[in-house]
């Protein structure tokens, strides 16, 4: 029997939640007012979560380390969100996308978890229309869909290429006025260092101000963390550069166990790498690929041209060119999921296709989009559809229309007009479906200490599907953790503020302190980038796309001596009482160098290739991902010190109302 | 391969009176993104022992705003419709002097070298930058009310707006009357907003005034500058909408 309680209420899948709201405790409005709550992270699901606690009555306390809330990374999604609205009457319906979810999830993720999400999925777009959200619409005023990968009808919502920013300006406003009422207390570049334990339950953090570098001790009847996932632990990744494990690591470190470390979402459309100096990878978001076809040249000597540029893709003619996921995946073709359109990516440019210097890119082709379209307008305008120039002119404006500020951000990076030639792509980091191990109510193995959006592992399983993560963000934030908390805080209605002077805080903050003081004193040759970068390039080779024992065994030993190396040779300058971007990026990598051995460990014990996490032992014979029935649990990790003596737990998973079977999408 | 000389405006924290810096650099290639190009130079100084230069930054893809660098006296450097993140070192050519500074504005106080304060934008958002509806879920279905594409485009445009403050950088009078009017104009375009229009733009405008941001004299070289380029018009219907609710209040 696993020491790990899901708590999945009793009863048929569709009624768990509804039974489950109406059998839990409330807090009455009244009480509400005496119960503090901790919100570290405002994006998407931090940043709802805040408002909506505030709404309700309870005094949130919200912390981000950027200096306004509106820009935590959310902001940067760009293709848009799932709902199960079946506005288009495509057939759509909760069950469907429930089941999409947990197939796309390679049958690795939780279904009641899963289930729920899809049932409050519809709840999402009402209410960010109500907030404002200006979302893209057709001429009739009604709202306008697009399809994402891996499903066959039309559910993602979106305001062009940047649904991101304008769900997170949405949350941000309600945000803003429970700030204006003084329901929400903000504190903008603050990073939360710690989690403090009284009795066994999370009661305040300590948090230090990066402005002036003080420690402050925060207390609360609960904490939330909202901090998103660990894909920086990479260097290069489609992540904002101060996205970070610290707040999970440091729960982690504090008794919260951390599930499916490795399951890694690698997204196969960003920018290819240009060289050494490279910061960070931009994302081309999926949307790209509902008119947007993939393609390597078919021929090696055609490879050879294009890369000594006697020859351009354009002069490649249709029947040289392999459309590798249309040949491959017929039934869902360019818009396979992103586990597998990254791996097929991968294996046409281990083969040797790749088109670009490095051999680490295939292209993205608007040509036919372009001439698909133009036919239509010129037809609807009543002009010629064989005048190639009046089609093709048409054609770039509705493209442009779509796309168009994607368009422009890579032509800016790579500058190369992608109107006139296929844009170039390679897979890149751009999310972790692993995180705190929560239970039905979002609740880690903690009480009190609760894990949302990104920062959870529950809903997403190996993969998770395009237009998911922001669906998840905000059911989390707005529909679920706003009645699942209230259960837990129903036992804190008598408590009292929690005092910030007893010896459980003075503990945390000695520890924050040590930290810091050994990072700054360190007397090292070496800046933090340095480590990071090393760090990277090991966790890309080994723990990337393809995984094997032998390398993953070669990563936990060499990042366990990169850390060890970090601690001696790191030189952070300047003090720890001022503005310091070196001393914040130092905690943070100390941080990643712990987890990246943890996410090593956990692929290895992995024996079985499932969504993102694929095993070159164990693939089919056309090297698709082979799941093992003995592997269909939950990985959860209990930190004993060091990360090669974490303790292993397993979740068994149970699939009741979904039939496991081989995920195919030929 | 560019060698540059680099003057950066160096500031150690509020109090400090700060001065301009020589800093040379060698080996910029033209891929890199400017941002980059400062992390050549960081890890330079760090190598030598030296305080690396403070600048903000985080997505570095053009959309969280948090970027502000005013390059040879324009905000966000030489090119258009882009942010500093996204401008890259093919615009300049070796040999070239680039001055780097931050923004200048009284409601942007300096923190350190090239990094503000700019947290009187969150506190005009507060003051009505929202819509009065809690989050509840229980509202009406989001096609109950249908919204003519041109309005929800035109809403979408002024929604835009990245908050990064290049507007007010901008102008000779430190006005923020661009990212306050591209607010008040994306709720004032929607049948949802309309409701509180005439709060909002009255409680806005006020904070606005409160947090020291100076007055608009239409020279429009906040849209010139405006990485999402937000457009004038917002200007002019936010004046009206506060020439309507000033006659109404």
């Amino acid at each position: 029997m696993s020491i790990l309680d899901s708590k999945i209420p009793e009863g048929p899948l569709a009624d768990k939640w509804t039974k489950h709201k109406n059998e839990i405790n409330l807090v009455n409005p009244a009480n509400k007012r005496l119960i503090d709550v901790i919100i570290v992270g405002t994006g998407l699901a931090g940043g709802s979560a805040a408002a909506t606690l505030a709404e309700l009555g309870y005094n949130v306390k919200a912390f981000c380390f950027q200096d306004s809330p509106r820009r935590a990374h959310s902001i940067a999604a760009q293709g848009g969100i799932n709902a199960a609205k079946n506005y288009q009457g495509d057939g759509d319906s909760t069950y469907r996308l429930f089941y999409d979810t947990v197939k796309g999830g390679d049958y690795r993720s939780r279904e009641a978890n899963v289930y729920r999400l899809a049932e409050v999925s519809t709840n999402i777009i009402d209410q960010c229309v109500a907030q404002g959200v200006p979302f893209a619409r057709e001429y009739g005023g009604l709202l306008d869909n697009r399809s994402f990968g891996g499903v066959l009808v039309s559910r993602t919502f979106y305001a062009k290429g940047q649904t991101g920013q304008q769900l997170l300006l949405g949350a941000y406003a309600a945000m803003n006025r429970q700030i204006g009422r003084g329901k929400i207390k903000m504190y903008t570049r603050h990073e939360m260092l710690d989690v403090v334990i009284v009795d066994g339950k999370a009661r305040g953090i300590i948090a230090r101000n990066l402005v002036t570098g003080e420690i402050e001790r925060h207390s609360a009847h609960a904490v939330v963390l909202g901090t998103g996932g660990y894909g920086n632990a990479f260097y290069l990744s489609t992540y904002a550069m101060g996205s970070n494990v610290t707040a999970a690591w440091k729960a982690h470190k504090r008794g919260a166990f951390f599930a499916n470390p490795c399951y890694t979402q690698i997204h196969p459309t960003c920018i290819p790498v240009s060289g050494d100096h490279q910061s960070k990878l931009t994302l081309m978001s999926e949307s790209l690929r509902n008119d947007g076809r993939i393609w390597v040249p078919k021929h090696k000597k055609d490879v050879e041209a294009i890369r000594n540029g006697s020859l351009k893709p354009t002069d490649i003619a249709e029947e040289d060119r392999d459309y590798y996921l249309e040949r491959r995946y017929p039934a869902f073709g360019n818009l396979v999921p992103r586990d597998v359109a990254s791996r097929a990516a991968k294996e046409r440019c281990d083969a040797g296709y790749g088109v670009n210097k490095t051999g680490e890119a295939v292209y993205l082709d608007f040509a036919s989009a372009i001439e698909r379209y133009g036919k239509e307008q010129a037809y609807v305008k009543g002009l010629d559809v064989n005048d190639k120039k009046v089609v093709t002119e048409l054609g770039k404006k509705v493209v442009e229309n779509k796309y168009g500020n994607l368009f422009q951000m890579y032509e800016k990076i790579v500058d190369q007009n992608p109107y006139e030639t296929p844009m170039m792509i390679y897979p890149a980091v751009h999310y972790t479906m692993g995180g705190l191990w929560v239970d039905y109510n979002l609740m880690t193995t903690v009480p009190g200490l609760y894990a949302i959006g990104e920062a959870n592992f529950s809903d997403h399983g190996a993969n998770r599907l395009g237009a998911s993560a922001l669906m998840q963000g905000l059911a989390d934030g707005y529909f679920v953790l706003p009645y699942t908390i209230g259960d837990y805080l129903a036992h804190d209605i008598r408590t009292g503020t929690i005092p910030t002077d007893t010896k459980e805080f003075d503990e945390a903050e000695q520890n924050v302190r040590e930290t810091i003081s050994k990072l700054i004193n360190n007397k090292g040759s070496k800046s933090v980038d340095y480590f990071h970068k090393r760090l990277g390039k090991i966790m890309w080779n080994k723990c990337g796309m393809a995984r094997n024992e032998k390398e993953l065994k070669e990563a936990i030993k060499e990042i366990a001596e990169l850390r060890e190396e970090f601690y001696k040779d790191v030189f952070i300058p300047g003090t720890e009482n001022e503005y310091n971007e070196e001393l914040a990026k130092a905690g943070r990598v100390a941080d990643f160098l712990e987890l990246g051995e943890l996410f090593a460990k956990d692929a290895l014990e992995r024996n079985e290739s499932a969504g993102g996490h694929f095993r070159e032992e164990y693939q089919t014979e056309s090297g698709e991902a082979l799941r093992v029935k003995e592997y269909q649990y939950v990985s959860a990790w209990e930190y004993k010190g060091q990360p090669s003596e974490a303790i292993h737990h397993k979740e068994p998973l149970e699939y009741e109302n979904i039939e496991v079977k081989e995920r195919s999408y030929k | 391969m560019m060698n540059l000389t680099l003057k950066i405006w160096r500031q150690k924290d509020a109090n400090d009176k700060g001065k301009i810096v020589d800093y040379p650099v060698s080996g910029i290639s033209p891929d890199m993104s400017f941002l980059e190009m400062l992390d050549v130079l960081n890890q330079e100084l760090i190598e030598k022992g030296e305080e690396p230069v403070a600048f903000d930054h985080d997505c570095r893809e053009g959309i969280c705003g948090t970027c502000s660098l005013y390059i040879n006296g324009r905000a966000h450097g030489p090119q258009t419709k882009i942010t500093a993140c996204q401008l890259h070192m093919r615009s300049f050519k070796d040999g070239d002097t680039i001055y780097i500074e931050p923004w200048r504005a009284k409601a942007f106080p300096v923190i350190k070298d090239l990094i503000v304060d700019r947290s009187s934008f969150d506190r005009i958002q507060q003051a009505g930058g929202f819509i009065s509806v809690n989050t509840s879920g229980n509202t009406q279905d989001a096609n109950a009310i249908p919204i003519e594409k041109e309005h929800a485009d035109k809403a979408f445009d002024a929604a835009t707006c990245i908050g990064c403050g290049a507007c007010v950088a901008s102008c000779k009078n430190s006005s923020a009357m661009l990212f306050v009017s591209a607010k008040v104009s994306q709720f004032a375009l929607l049948p949802q907003g309309r409701v509180e229009a005439t709060d909002r733009v009255l409680n806005m405008v006020k904070q606005m005034d409160e947090e020291g941001f100076g007055n608009c004299t239409n020279t429009g070289a906040c849209e010139v500058e405006c990485p999402k380029g937000i457009s004038l018009e917002n200007i002019a219907r936010m004046n009206r909408e506060y020439l309507a609710a000033s006659l109404k209040g």
